[in-house]
């Protein structure tokens, strides 16, 4: 153990070095190469212009090579994959998305993915927004922002955990220790086993993510809805409007994109939803989803590569629309910059 | 906000109240594996967290001893003794002698049984039973009583599972995998977004639009690939294919879009005048970059340290692929999955272990939300 932290901080001190090394000795190389100090005239215009072609490739080399190796190479590799077969060796043309069209346990994952997008990203920015509308008309609301915000920094694994204690089952008339099980024994019900419910199941997994990515949601809208003129709050106010109508009717059309931007931002959290099933079903009693059956795919039995990459690509298709309408917005922003 | 003026006293009430419903649910969950973690295994599955403050009560069935140790005293039969034996701990509250009325007399009062039987059972678990006739058969009386523990609370949890559950290797695995892989992607994006903010060359737009893209690029489509390329590297060179070299390099892979978008856009809004002034004084680009753009930067370049640091803490799916599960490597979400396979109903176990994992986490959070939250602001306002 002691030879890992120190393998540890030998890697951070070579790695930051090693960075620190490249970027000034590259940066300095080109300053001999080119000379534009003790030069005169057309040469030191000319060495100029060259160092300012060369120089930003040299800052931005490094991130675009790992960039190329960890992002850019695997998304094409993943879609030519696809069309190989088990052990990634011989094509098989379209045999992999044949398998998917026909797949009863992909069926079940799409679907489940659906009734996830459905819910969790309309849930978490609509508690979002009633959490940060209420709390700014309360003294303490900074506190319970911190503190509903708080599960964001709790990891999926740890979570589930957490809810799995809530959702403990024991058998009817015995000491309910889950706190869900407790509460409805008390009241006369008849203690559920939440997780393996078929359908409903889903529903208790989502309210982890929920749970979770509510905080998101209402520090995000929270500063968007203090950007809102107060002129326009107090004009309303004066014309008799009432506190649902102000809401509806001024506040929410004012930060139409905000709410679009956490939407958009949870639904691909949505989509690349894996340790919550995993830790909780592993996707049992019908709660599949996309990423965790791809998970399971790629080590099931020696690992099925080419149906692996298959799920991949279905995750990928739907997140292009929000890439693309994501890429057309920043070039709006930036324009002229 | 100006909504809130001239309301009624009741309509305020009322905001104040759903704030703390809202509250509560969202702090409870955590709170229940705080608590039970901190509480004595055996009264984990006996009470309810929400009852540990109260005594834990339970109703248990025993037999008085069998007739053959009687006594005789003032003409009467006497059995007498202590239904815990000699280690009394627990407190009786109540008792009975019938299964359908088990807590019918309070402790320490005289019960009447028929024929002129009394038994008296106190609270420290002392009985007597006294009839005028001799006690007969070899099986005695049943007696059902409600028992209760005074709440216990113990640290023990905590050493079994640093010590004997591997979690405090895993402590160490998740620190050796976080810290590098949250301070080598900072450089490496720092120079790569002064470049895209303030240098002109040819293909700076694409280069952005692309990096906008990859934001969103699921871990999935990276997984298969780089499994192989690893896998391939490991066999070629003869080394194993699951390191912390390639865990730290993956985190800083799959971190880099995101740590170029959020440094390039604040450092794109520096003001253009310090640039230019120092450009005018002869200052070069990676001049004005070490001397001005950075220092000026410190507050972004935490933002993402805390963001990386949370992520890749948090990870479990990265580390599942490209590490491996042995105790030198498996980091703490991925032991906290393990257990909770092997460990399923042993709560003392997973809420401790739960609680060590999201400890660190919440320190962060709580130490630095305000440039968490400032990132969160930056990162995700402008279409991320």
């Amino acid at each position: 153990m002691a030879a890992q932290i120190f393998s540890a901080i030998f890697v951070i001190i070579i790695g930051v070095g090693g960075c620190v090394a490249y970027f000034w000795g590259a940066n300095k190389l080109l300053d001999l190469t080119f000379p534009s100090r003790g030069v005169t005239g057309t040469a030191a215009v000319n060495n100029l212009r060259r160092q300012g072609l060369v120089r930003p490739w040299l800052f931005v080399g490094p991130a675009l090579i790992i960039l190329t190796i960890y992002l850019i190479y695997p998304v094409i590799a993943t879609l030519w994959l696809s069309f190989l077969d088990r052990g990634g060796t011989s094509f098989v043309g379209l045999a992999n998305y044949e398998w998917a069209l026909r797949d009863p346990d992909l069926r079940r994952s799409i679907l489940n993915n659906l009734l996830w997008l459905a819910v969790v990203p309309a849930a978490c920015t609509f508690l979002g927004l009633i959490i940060a509308v209420l709390t700014d008309k309360i003294w303490w609301g900074t506190i319970a922002k911190s503190l509903i915000f708080l599960p964001l920094a709790i990891s999926f694994v740890g979570a589930s955990v957490i809810w799995k204690f809530i959702y403990e089952y024991r058998g009817e008339g015995q000491v309910q220790i889950g706190l869900l099980n407790a509460i409805i024994q008390h009241f006369g019900g008849q203690p559920q086993v939440w997780i393996s419910l078929p359908f409903w199941n889903n529903f208790f997994l989502m309210i982890i993510l929920i749970w979770i990515q509510t905080g998101f949601a209402m520090v995000i809208l929270s500063s968007a809805l203090r950007g809102i003129p107060e002129e326009t709050l107090e004009a309303a106010v004066i014309d008799g409007a009432n506190p649902f109508q102000i809401f509806w009717k001024i506040m929410v059309p004012q930060i139409w994109g905000t709410i679009a931007v956490v939407w958009t931002t949870i639904t691909i959290l949505v989509l690349k939803v894996f340790d919550i099933v995993l830790t909780m079903t592993n996707g049992q009693w019908n709660s599949q989803v996309l990423a965790n059956l791809m998970f399971d795919w790629m080590f099931r039995g020696g690992g099925d590569f080419g149906r692996g990459a298959t799920i991949a690509i279905i995750i990928m298709i739907a997140v292009i629309p929000i890439m693309v309408w994501n890429i057309r917005q920043a070039n709006k922003e930036t324009g002229g910059h | 906000m100006a909504v809130a003026t001239g309301k009624s006293f009741v309509s305020r009430f009322g905001v104040h109240i759903a704030v703390l419903v809202f509250v509560a649910i969202w702090t409870i969950p955590t709170l229940g594996i705080l608590v039970s973690s901190l509480r004595d295994k055996d009264q984990i599955v006996a009470s309810g967290w929400w009852n540990s403050f109260a005594s834990s009560s339970q109703t248990e069935a025993g037999r008085l001893p069998p007739a053959t140790a009687q006594t005789q005293k003032d003409g009467k039969y006497v059995l007498e003794g202590n239904i815990f034996g000699d280690g009394a701990k627990r407190n009786i509250s109540a008792f009975g002698v019938k299964a359908a009325a088990p807590t019918q007399y309070p402790a320490g009062s005289s019960a009447d049984l028929g024929d002129g039987i009394t038994l008296q059972v106190n609270a420290d678990g002392s009985f007597v039973m006294t009839s005028p006739k001799a006690f007969e058969g070899d099986r005695g009386q049943r007696l059902y009583y409600a028992s209760s523990a005074p709440p216990k609370f113990t640290t023990d949890n905590y050493q079994t599972v640093l010590f004997s559950e591997g979690i405090g290797r895993s402590f160490m695995n998740s620190l050796t995998v976080t810290i590098p892989a949250t301070v080598i992607p900072i450089l490496i994006a720092a120079f790569a977004a002064y470049a895209l903010a303030w240098m002109r060359f040819p293909g700076r737009a694409l280069l952005i639009a692309v990096i906008i893209g990859l934001l969103v690029v699921p871990l999935q489509m990276s997984l298969i690939p780089l499994l192989k390329l690893y896998n391939g590297v490991g066999t070629f060179f003869g080394v194993p294919s699951k390191t912390y070299l390639g865990i730290w390099l993956a985190h800083t892979g799959f971190g880099l879009p995101f740590a170029i978008y959020l440094l390039r856009s604040y450092i794109a809004g520096l003001p253009r005048e310090i640039m230019e002034s120092a450009r005018i004084d002869g200052a070069s680009d990676f001049e004005i970059f070490v001397k001005i753009v950075l220092p000026l930067s410190f507050p972004v370049l935490a933002s993402f340290a805390i963001f990386q640091f949370l992520w890749v803490w948090n990870d479990l799916l990265v580390a599942m692929v490209f590490l491996g599960t042995a105790p030198d490597q498996i980091v703490l979400t991925a032991k906290l999955n393990a257990l909770l396979g092997s460990r399923g109903g042993n709560w003392e176990i997973l809420t401790t272990s739960a609680f060590i994992t999201i400890i660190v986490p919440l320190i962060v959070f709580f130490s630095l939300q305000r440039y968490f939250v400032r990132g969160l602001l930056a990162g995700s306002v402008k279409g991320g």
